[in-house]
């Protein structure tokens, strides 16, 4: 009881080493800094596949540790998307314009430099003017700040309505998956102000920056992990102590905590916040690698998504929801870039990338059936855990609760 | 004998159904009190209205030196009051150790923060030991509760409440499928727990009411029938016609 953290969870540490021997792998076999055995866009697909395994995290944590199956979480993944996209169209579309307007006899006031920006970004849905929203696109260090800001807000606001009037189960799935539509909605209009469903190109460029694609691949790839790494140590930390002890409660039993005395709503609302933030930080570093975002990001299918990468980890446990989004994303990346082989069956040719979805689902259905504890529960089988018998029941009389087979 | 808690003139329906119907109950500072009844007497709703889980339509529950009103308290507000509740199927959290369940029933600060950055003091955790002793799992505190045999569950959730140091302790049924020396056990335990807090204990099986020894509350159709020693009570024409009779 009095050891230290890391010895209490070996698991990180274990953790920690593998991510940074596979970052340096990656570095080292990169065309930017190595010997060029893995193309840049390949890099690119590692790097996102790491943002995605970051937002699994949280989404564990939500779901497989407090129990809140939402179905929203992509909403803050692109929101944090959409802020740093921002900054990365202004300030590139502004390096263009001062560069070609200098070429004028006079020399351009800083309004007409403003009104050229407006025009270069907003020509495409037929406006000039910057909305409000873009008021801190100027900045990077505010546009940094409303990363977590601005989703943070909404996580918070959101859940302070629905917690209170204690939404549960699959109420609150399909009220956070309508918060995600709705944003989605909204953002595909024109006027919405973040330029409708064309969204922000683009991003792949960093302002100022010379150095080529093959570097500054590399370079988000290494924050990728780098923030990857630190969450995991974050997550890791926090379900350690009584705070883990009282999200898992509430997810077998939010009754019970209650009469123990803990105010179930607010650790829900500090569990959804957060992760929210972890969410969109995760977007913030996966869209200058993707290069573009656009409403179509937030749909709710990819917050479903994110459920099943989980369920296949293996949920309430971190390490399974890396596994899960790391394992599916990848597999998902290689069948629907044309890579898998087709198999002709002579009347029929399966083509993958139209089939993919529907193996994917059958998976989903059968890790659900047969082996509810997901990739992850393979660790189990190799160090010979012995699970309790429950004779069938749940760990709880909750929702989210675990089932038994899932339990550890 | 100053009140503890004091409930006046309570009622509560459900779907037309009147579930308590003006229920009047006071209880003392270190009382051992057990409540009887037969089903759909409002027992349960009783402990409901208490804990804050449900709200009377009518009526005062009124708690404490101080006279605060329960009926705008949340109940995790009314936990931390000082009212603890053990539920009739043993709740415990299975996912989690003898020691875990322990440390978070343990009286202490109860916000997030806190929670986040608790780490178990040495005084927390002899606490916990000494708990763990009082219920006979000293050598299970590792273990998974979800392991454990049903009688053990039980009193791992009485350790739990005893843990919570609350001033009113409710019990429901806790001699539910127990074998009899278990429900010895169960009896010392609550007989102690009285002796610094008012325990109030509902229960069915008359035997353990006997070995209780306490003074004794009839409820029928949500309100009280009768009300004193168990021998007074069950000499009552009434009582025996509404449940002692079947």
């Amino acid at each position: 009881m009095d050891r230290s953290f890391v010895a209490k969870n070996p698991s990180v540490l274990v953790f920690l080493a593998i991510l940074s021997l596979f970052a340096l792998g990656v570095t080292v076999l990169s065309e930017g800094f190595g010997i060029g055995v893995i193309s840049t866009s390949f890099v690119k697909t590692l790097g996102k596949a790491l943002c995605l395994c970051l937002i699994a995290v949280a989404m564990d944590l939500v779901w497989g540790f407090t129990g809140i199956l939402s179905l929203g979480h992509f909403a803050f993944f692109g929101l944090g998307g959409y802020m740093i996209g921002m900054w990365l169209m202004y300030e590139r579309t502004r390096l263009i314009v001062v560069d070609s307007l200098a070429q004028a006899d006079i020399p351009p006031t800083s309004a007409e430099v403003v009104d050229a920006i407006g025009t270069q970004i907003f020509g495409v849905v037929g406006s000039s003017e910057f909305p409000f929203i873009w008021a801190f696109s100027h900045s990077l260090t505010l546009q940094l700040i409303l990363i977590v800001l601005v989703p943070g807000l909404l996580a918070l606001i959101f859940g302070w309505l629905a917690f209170r009037s204690r939404v549960t189960g699959v109420y609150l799935s399909i009220l956070t998956q309508a918060m995600t539509l709705a944003l989605a909605l909204y953002l595909f209009q024109n006027d919405s102000g973040l330029r409708g469903n064309n969204g922000l190109s683009g991003l792949q460029n960093l302002p100022g920056v010379t150095a080529s694609q093959d570097v500054v691949s590399i370079w988000f790839f290494w924050a990728s992990a780098l923030a990857l790494g630190m969450g995991y140590m974050l997550a890791a930390w926090i379900v350690s102590g009584k705070f883990g002890s009282v999200i898992r409660g509430i997810r077998d039993n939010e009754a019970r905590v209650r009469f123990l005395g803990y105010s179930v709503e607010v650790y829900k609302l500090a569990v959804f916040t957060l992760t929210a933030c972890i969410a969109a930080i995760a977007g913030a570093l996966y869209y200058p690698q993707a290069g573009i975002i656009n409403p179509e990001e937030m749909a709710p299918i990819a917050s479903i998504y994110l459920a099943v990468w989980v369920a296949i980890g293996g949920r309430g446990r971190l390490y399974g929801a890396v596994i899960g989004a790391a394992f599916v994303s990848l597999l998902s990346t290689w069948f629907t870039g044309g890579q898998a082989p087709d198999i002709p069956l002579g009347f029929y040719t399966i083509k993958w990338v139209d089939w993919w979805q529907v193996l994917l689902g059958v998976s989903f259905v059968l890790v659900t059936l047969f082996a509810p504890q997901g990739i992850g529960g393979l660790f189990d089988l190799l160090s010979n855990r012995h699970h309790p018998d429950r004779h069938g029941s749940n760990l709880g009389p909750d929702d989210g609760a675990l089932r038994e087979k899932e339990a550890s | 004998m100053s009140t503890l808690l004091e409930v006046s003139g309570v009622s509560v329906t459900f779907d037309g159904f009147r579930a308590i119907n003006n229920l009047s109950f006071q209880i003392g500072n270190a009382e051992l009190r057990a409540v009887i009844g037969p089903n759909g007497a409002g027992k349960t709703t009783f402990m409901d209205i208490v804990t804050g889980e449900t709200r009377p339509d009518e009526g005062r529950v009124i708690w404490g030196e101080k006279s605060v009103s329960l009926l705008r308290m949340s109940e995790a507000k009314i936990a931390q009051a000082g009212i603890g509740r053990k539920f009739q199927k043993p709740t415990v959290f299975e996912d989690q150790t003898v020691q875990e369940n322990l440390l978070m029933a343990l009286k202490n600060k109860r916000g997030w923060l806190g929670a986040l950055f608790y780490r178990p003091l040495a005084g927390d955790l002899d606490k916990v030991r000494e708990l763990a002793t009082e219920i006979g799992l000293k050598d299970e505190l590792t273990r998974k509760s979800g392991e454990l045999s049903h009688g053990q569950k039980q009193w791992l959730e009485i350790g739990m409440l005893l843990a919570q140091e609350p001033r009113l302790l409710l019990v429901d049924e806790p001699a539910a499928g127990m074998t009899p020396q278990e429900r010895e056990h169960t009896t010392d335990l609550l007989v102690q727990a009285a002796k610094s807090r008012a325990v109030v204990v509902v229960e069915h099986d008359m035997e353990f009411v006997r070995r209780l020894n306490c003074k004794v509350t009839v409820l029928h159709e949500g309100s009280v029938l009768a009300e004193g020693s168990l021998d007074h009570v069950t000499s009552n024409q009434d009582v025996i016609d509404v449940y002692l009779g079947r």
